[in-house]
Formats: structure tokens, sequence, C-alpha cells
């Protein structure tokens, strides 16, 4: 850890073995990895935002790889991923897009190996506690339909005020029982990243 | 009695680093491993439902072991730990007591000098509750440094016919503890409580 004060990371792995009484084998399965760090800008308006692409840029590798590990998966075999923040009570909305947008894509895509698509994202001001839905979508062909997801995560003691929690969620399959047609992995080109 | 129906498993490790004062050398994990499985007993009332906890233990052993293995796969490290479980809406409060043998024993089998009775909790309740599983030192349960608390929860379980068992584990005291007490290298190690 070099330029993100952390205070944890937590890391989850949720495996769905059945839905309505349907048994899913191999079981789908969803990693999140999520830092808790000191928000360096709280409590004052700061123009230049380098220092949080920075943190992005970092965080993009340390929890993409977590997710790949927590998996134990080959970067080659995740399927789909997802981004999302939750700035603490004296941040700004502001400060989660500079962590997100610039820098967070291109460690969290070596992290995937290719990851051709967009990374879906989603951002929030909240308190200690509160839910984060980090969307999810195929990482090399953003339509793939059975890949649209999300995955809920949230910490009891975080976001403190001058607190940023930064969450990535990466998979090896999508939904449990995808039956709504549309694009299918297995049809996915991968090159222009949407399909 | 019935088989053991799995719909879901979440194991979340928590790596803290600091809260606050000084950043500890080793970061202290917690671990928490939630199993959804089906209520053999929702919707009605069973007066004989003690057999269903032979049915759990080689779940609480898989759990344990899959717990341990997700904190590195020693069990000498796991210093604390503790039980719960959430029933869904159609069964009763005494279907999470079920829990009490297989996941505590399945714990203690294989986290070495684990004298001390397993901390644990319970309710009833719906998708998304949350459930504060009490954490204790796992050879004395007196031991001060080592009392906390890992909150679980998953946001579609219980379903009204599923419950929720969990189990979790701590690899040392509270990040900061500083609030005296008996103290981890001041136990015996007879009675499991100091």
């Amino acid at each position: 850890m070099t330029k993100a004060k952390v205070r944890k990371i937590v890391t989850v792995v949720e495996e769905t073995h059945k839905e309505m009484g349907k048994t899913i084998s191999p079981p789908t399965r969803r990693a999140a990895a999520i830092a808790v760090i000191e928000n360096p800008f709280a409590g004052r308006y700061q123009e230049d935002l380098e220092d949080l692409m920075a943190i992005g840029e970092e965080l993009g590798d340390v929890l993409g790889r977590r997710c790949v590990e927590a998996l134990g998966i080959e970067p080659r075999q995740a399927e789909s991923y997802g981004k999302a923040a939750m700035v603490g009570e004296n941040g700004e909305l502001e400060h989660a897009a500079a962590i997100l947008h610039p820098r967070l894509g291109k460690p969290l895509r070596a992290a995937v190996e290719k990851g051709a698509a967009l990374v879906p994202s989603s951002k929030k001001m909240g308190s200690m506690g509160q839910p984060l839905d980090i969307p999810l979508g195929h990482k090399d062909a953003a339509y793939v339909r059975s890949h649209f997801d999300g995955m809920e995560v949230r910490i009891n003691d975080a976001p403190r005020a001058n607190e940023i929690m930064v969450a990535i969620s990466v998979t090896d399959s999508g939904r449990p029982l995808p039956r709504v047609g549309g694009l299918k992995a297995e049809e996915a080109k991968g090159e222009d990243g949407l399909r | 009695m019935p088989e053991v129906k799995i719909r879901k498993s979440v194991i979340t490790i928590d790596e803290i680093f600091h809260e606050g004062g000084p950043v500890a050398s080793v970061p202290l994990r917690r671990g928490a491993v939630c199993t959804v499985i089906e209520n053999p007993f929702a919707g009605r009332y069973v007066e004989e439902i003690v057999g269903f906890m032979d049915d759990l233990k080689p779940l609480g052993l898989k759990m344990a072991q899959d717990l341990i293995v997700a904190l590195g796969g020693d069990p000498t490290v796991v210093e604390g730990y503790g039980k719960g479980a959430i029933v869904g809406e159609a069964g009763e409060l005494e279907h999470a007591a079920l829990w009490h043998a297989p996941g505590g024993y399945s714990m203690r089998e294989l986290i070495p000098n684990s004298k001390a009775i397993v901390s644990s909790t319970k309710k009833v309740g719906g998708p998304g509750t949350r459930l504060d599983i009490p954490v204790t030192h796992t050879n004395a349960s007196y031991v001060r440094s080592h009392f906390d608390a890992i909150e679980v929860g998953i946001n579609d379980a219980p379903r009204k016919n599923e419950m929720l068992v969990a189990l979790v584990m701590t690899t040392g005291p509270r990040i900061h503890n500083r609030a005296g007490g008996l103290k981890a290298r001041e136990i015996k190690g007879e009675d499991g409580l100091r």
C-alpha cells in the first residue's frame, strides 16, 4: 500500500448452488473486494483531484487481483466485472468519480485479462453500513445479456465521514438461470467491447 | 431426516490494518461463512427436530474447513470464534438452535486448543436481515482483548422457507485492544474460561 491510506479490505465470495429449486452446476460465483480508505480531501474543496486518480489506479490493481485470487481462477476465466464507490459525508460525489473513472480500469483489465467492455459503475454518498450495489456486465462484450447483474456489498463500520469505500466485483459466471434471450457469451466476438 | 439443501454460500474476509491508531504489523483478519439452506420444518409445527442436527454436521465441518482455507489454511491462526443463524419467516426460532452442535463442534474439531464455548446468537428475519455474531477467544472465554462481533447478512436470504447458518473466526484481538482484563498470554486453558 503506497498512495491510498487503507484502513481495511473486505473480500467476499458468493456461490449460488440452487435457485427456485433448480440446481446450478457448477455454481455461479462472484467476488467483491472492497477497500476502506482515508479521503485525503474530506472537509474541504479541492480543485485538482490528481491524488484520487492515482489512488484509483492503485486500487484497480490491488482489488482486481484480490477478486481473481478469491475466486481461485486464472485471469482469463473472469467473465464479468464492475466497480463502485461510496463517499463518506465529509467528501463529495466527485471524489468517487476521480477514483473510478480516469485510471482504475486499466489495471483492473490487466487483472482479468482483456476486458474490452466498459466497466459498469455506480457511485453514491453514504454512511456506515449502507449497501452499495456494484453493477456487473460482461468484461468483453457489454451486450451479453446473461451477465447483466449486480452485487450488493456493505460494511457495518464504513465509510466513516472521512473515508471512501472503493469496491470492485469480478465473476466467473453470469446469472444463475439466464433465460431472457439476447446475445450469448459464446456468441460474443469481444472485439469492440459491445458484441 | 431430510437432506441438507444448499442454495448459496458466502465467504467474507475482513483484513483490518488500523482503526485510527497505529498500523498493525500483521493485519487482523476476520472471516465469516454463511450458508443458505432449505428449512425442512418451514410452515408447520414439527415436534421432533433434533435429528436434523446430525444432518447438519457434514455441512458444519465443510463450512469450518472452507473458512479456515479462506483465512490461509492454517487452523492454528484462529484465535476467536462464534456462530449464528437466521431463520426465515415460515420457520421458528427453535430451528436456529439446531445449529448449536453442528456449528460449534465442527470448529472445535478443526481448531486446536478450543476449549471455550462457541458464543452464538440467533433470530427470525427476512431477506437482508443482519445478524451480529458475538466472538470470543477460542480457548478461554474471559480473554477481554478477543471479545468482538462480526455482522453478517445476505441481501436475498433467508427466504421464508430457508435458514441462514453462519460461522465466524478471527485471527487475533481487536485491532487497538486496550481495555485491560485477562490477556491471551495469561490463560491457563483448562476450563475454557480463563
